[in-house]
């Protein structure tokens, strides 16, 4: 699995957003347009993609999107 | 002791009885003197409940609702029953762009499906008598509130609403009596190992007029409203039970 494929995957779930403004170490939740539903769908993309099922705690302990990124890949070993 | 709302010498046959509203169900049914079979997929849990029944006529049957040859099974080993509560429920949070059709049949296989073959199978095996009543559990969620990653728990409990209604209708010649309790957020496990973190439901419980979600007690006692002859002129109607969540 590629980071960079990953990085494009959460993007590709918000709408309107300027994508360079988008790194491994952006604090996710910090994004203007994160919301609930936001989260439930990189979830579910998690999901879909990775094969993983993270629930919300977990995600919780993650800050940027590099966070997440190797929380899946440690699930999906 | 006068009680209108007694259960007893009714024999009431309660699915997703291993916990959560099911559970207290079962438990406080078995407290108004009724019969109770419960049923679950889960042995140890079922148990768990079974023994905190009251009474000695009661029975336990294992028996997974998704499953036509387990279904077939409960009904043919049920006794003739006064009342059925169609109860078992289970969600998958997710947003609209990503149901699948697996995920999307998970749900209904067990919120929609299974009631209806349930009650579908117990009329026409005549395992429901006459002056019956048929409860299901359905949900605010469908046919009166939407909220986020909810799509397919409130597809699946909006049909189930239209099953009411119709079988209401069509069993009324039998005097068998269809309704639906309409909880709002009880807390059950259902959520538990989902997606929602403690602080979301923490800004949740403020949407709600009386300050906090329900508990299974507060539907088992509508449910035994609509199990119990108090009821008896009440068909095809829904008690929405959601601590005012609707009127805002």
């Amino acid at each position: 699995m590629e980071i960079k494929e990953f990085l494009q995957n959460f993007i590709d779930q918000f709408d309107d957003i300027d994508s360079k403004k988008i790194t491994f170490n952006t604090k996710y939740r910090e994004i203007d347009d994160w919301s609930s539903i936001i989260a439930l769908s990189v979830l579910a993309m998690i999901d879909d993609e990775y094969d993983v099922q993270l629930n919300a705690t977990e995600m919780r302990a993650t800050e940027t999107i590099e966070d997440l990124y190797k929380l899946v890949i440690s699930k999906n070993n | 002791m006068y009680n209108p709302f007694s259960l007893k010498g009714k024999t009431i046959l309660v699915t997703g009885a291993s916990s959560g509203i099911g559970k207290i169900t079962a438990i406080e049914c078995s407290k108004l003197g009724a019969n109770i079979i419960i049923t679950g997929r889960n042995a140890e849990r079922l148990q768990e409940t079974f023994e905190m029944l009251e009474g000695a006529n009661n029975q336990m049957i294992i028996a997974d609702l998704s499953c036509d040859h387990s279904l077939d099974s409960l009904v043919e080993k049920c006794p003739i029953l006064n009342g059925l509560v169609n109860n078992a429920g289970s969600t998958i949070m997710l947003p609209t762009q990503f149901i699948s059709r697996e995920k999307l049949m998970e749900v209904l296989e067990i919120n929609t499906i299974a009631p209806i073959l349930l009650t579908q199978k117990l009329i026409k095996r005549k395992k429901i008598q006459k002056n019956s009543s048929v409860v299901i559990t359905d949900s605010i969620s469908g046919v009166k509130v939407a909220s986020p990653g909810n799509v397919l728990y409130s597809t699946s409990k909006s049909a189930i609403w239209g099953f009411v209604k119709n079988a209401a209708l069509d069993l009324a010649g039998k005097q068998i009596r269809v309704n639906a309790v309409c909880p709002g957020m009880i807390e059950t496990n259902i959520l538990d190992n989902s997606m929602i973190s403690n602080e979301e439901m923490s800004e949740d419980i403020k949407k709600y007029p009386l300050k906090r979600y329900g508990k299974p007690e507060e539907v088992a006692y509508a449910i035994i409203y609509l199990l119990s002859d108090a009821s008896s002129f009440t068909t095809g109607a829904s008690i929405v039970i959601d601590g005012g969540f609707t009127l805002t």
